[in-house]
């Protein structure tokens, strides 16, 4: 029955294909179906082999690697030491990396939240025709795929108190100039700002396959009993829609817990240690430090810390699924 | 039939005074600005980051420096451009980044196209979780680790070093886009092949792959933005002449000088090809951004 799916996706019979292979495996081929099938799957598999062979060397080997150092007092340079679980309960101890982990938990909520509502609210509105909407589309859109860092040295000239045009933006509407990322209070929002600038599109795109995919009976009948637009939307538009807004959470949630690039280009983690999260202290302990074992051992509680964000966002859509 | 009991229906009440209609020509008119003025509130942060790097990139210094900004440069020039080129090696970087994301790029194709028709047709939906775990791994835990190797190798400061820590990237998005693609194709024509007696590797070599090519298209030009616009990896691991775009933009335009009008003009070196590539692909981005994240 397995060897069978292997050869057909949905396992269904197939009329004129299926006789024809049927009949060729009776009476032409000379292996039996099995045995035709095993060699088959057999040199399927040495197809895969070579990617299995680089995703062990790039991808699955620094796991392995990154968890045997972690046992490891290691720098760079010298001799290691083992030293048991030392690097992870140091990790508890350690105020700046608990620190690190608020800061990072803020910056995810900020960056998770916003886009999910303004990504939603432009994809309502690129959901509808209108003159130019192609080409608007995709001018919104060209942040997503823009460099990092190339975003990030337009952006810190843009933050810059004294010259930058976000200050001269405000003043305009008479508002009293901002020291964005030079403030310790104000930095993670204004990384959020770019965060949100950068990757709203991504998300829009994800809520707009939603709507495509909307059936038009409900709306018709509702508009038919006198719904407004508000009631169509919160009632029928937002349930629909619901498993592609937890999927955009979950990119999103997994991304902007990684978030590097322009943490690290615009602020360094500053003012003081106001924007460090875990991924710029990590880089710290391994890059500026080289302090191999402590930063593997960050590596792994920071893995832990994004499998459990993604797994929690991932129950939460089957959930979704099932009450939908 | 709906269209003429419709145009009945407002025909009907002949009493209908002038001025209803046009209030609610009016109220259609507001609504259509309303709506116009949220496309323009939506777009316009987009479109005007853009135009600030270009602005700013074809300013002279003193039109940089002032305050208030100007939008619209007075004299537009291109001094900027040439000498990012000229006293950057920005020639060397962009280079540096062609060599590492096309090697990187074209070693996913080799082993990932396929990988992705075997991972198709045997059905192996299993591998596309280690893709979703891949992609949940932060870039600087692969890092660290493979730093340690290559200082050990020797090959810290090097080029192959790069093109290596690249595969992190390009071979997974490769590998689930081609194996999504297969997936698709119809099999007809390949059990067609295979009752001819041709072996899988025929098969997919003379039927699969010819029929795969926009797959393949997407999936070469999403794993060569993906690691063109990678910055860490350059970062930390290369030297100064090995450095790709986003590193040395970074390293050497932030700490060797601090003018804005070159520093706007590499960031647009840098960010334009990649700008341009997504023309071709911008139905298939999606898939490639939420890779890992859409089945399952």
């Amino acid at each position: 029955m397995r060897e069978r799916d292997a050869f057909h996706a949905d396992g269904r019979l197939r009329g004129p294909a299926n006789t024809v292979t049927a009949y060729a495996m009776s009476s032409i081929a000379a292996p039996t179906p099995a045995r035709f099938f095993a060699r088959r799957r057999r040199s399927l598999r040495i197809l895969t082999l070579p990617a299995l062979v680089v995703v062990a060397a790039v991808i699955v080997f620094p796991w392995l690697f990154t968890v045997y150092m972690s046992a490891f007092d290691w720098k760079i340079g010298s001799v290691a030491h083992f030293v048991g679980l030392d690097n992870y309960t140091g990790l508890l101890t350690n105020q700046r990396f608990l620190e690190a982990i608020v800061h990072t938990f803020y910056f995810t909520a900020l960056a998770v939240i916003v886009p999910l509502l303004a990504g939603t609210a432009a994809a309502l509105v690129f959901h509808r025709e209108f003159r130019g909407r192609g080409v608007l589309r995709a001018i919104f859109t060209m942040p997503m795929m823009a460099t990092p860092v190339a975003v990030a040295l337009v952006w810190t000239m843009m933050f810059h108190p004294q010259q930058g045009v976000l200050n001269y933006l405000l003043s305009l509407v008479h508002l009293p100039p901002s020291l964005w990322v030079y403030s310790p209070t104000l930095v993670i929002p204004s990384l959020v700002m770019v965060e949100v600038w950068h990757w709203t599109p991504l998300v829009m795109l994800i809520v707009l396959g939603g709507l495509a995919s909307l059936p038009t009976e409900p709306y018709e009948s509702a508009r038919l009993d006198g719904a407004t637009e508000w009631q169509l939307f919160r009632h029928i538009t937002l349930p629909l829609i619901a498993p592609f807004l937890v999927l955009a959470a979950v990119i999103r949630t997994i991304d902007a817990v990684k978030a590097f690039d322009t943490i690290y280009v615009i602020s360094q983690g500053g003012p003081g240690t106001a924007s460090e999260t875990i991924n710029l202290y990590l880089y710290l302990q391994a890059f500026a430090f080289y302090n191999v074992g402590n930063a593997s051992a960050v590596v792994v509680v920071f893995f832990a810390i994004i499998l459990s964000l993604a797994l929690l966002l991932l129950h939460v859509r089957q959930r979704a699924k099932w009450t939908a | 039939m709906a269209t003429v009991a419709s145009g009945a229906v407002t025909r009907i009440p002949p009493a209908t005074p002038r001025r209803a209609t046009r209030r609610a020509r009016l109220r259609r008119w507001l609504r259509k600005i309303a709506f116009g003025f949220a496309v323009a509130v939506i777009v316009s942060p987009a479109i005007l980051v853009f135009l600030w790097m270009l602005s700013l990139s074809i300013k002279n210094e003193l039109d940089n420096s002032t305050y208030p900004p100007i939008f619209i440069p007075s004299a537009p020039t291109l001094a900027n451009y040439v000498q990012v080129f000229a006293d950057n090696s920005m020639g060397l970087y962009f280079l540096n980044s062609l060599i590492v994301s096309g090697c990187a790029t074209l070693i996913a194709l080799a082993v990932g196209i396929p990988a992705g028709y075997g991972i198709a047709r045997l059905q192996a939906h299993r591998t596309t979780v280690l893709i979703l775990i891949a992609r949940m791994t932060p870039a600087l835990s692969f890092l660290i680790p493979l730093f340690t190797v290559f200082q050990f190798l020797g090959l810290n400061n090097t080029l192959t070093a790069l093109v290596i820590t690249h595969l992190v990237i390009t071979v997974p998005i490769v590998v689930y886009i081609l194996a999504g693609y297969f997936e698709t194709l119809p099999r007809e024509l390949e059990e067609a092949a295979l009752i001819d007696g041709g072996s899988v590797w025929t098969t997919f070599r003379y039927v699969a792959l010819p029929l795969a090519r926009p797959g393949i298209i997407v999936g070469t030009i999403l794993a060569f933005i993906f690691s063109w616009n990678n910055f860490v990896f350059g970062a930390v691991l290369a030297g100064r002449a090995t450095r790709t775009l986003p590193a040395a933009v970074y390293n050497v335009l932030t700490f060797e000088q601090l003018a804005w009008g070159p520093l706007a003009a590499a960031a647009i070196v840098v960010t334009l090809p990649v700008l341009l590539l997504t023309i071709f692909i911008q139905k298939e981005i999606v898939a490639g951004l939420t890779a890992g994240g859409i089945k399952s």
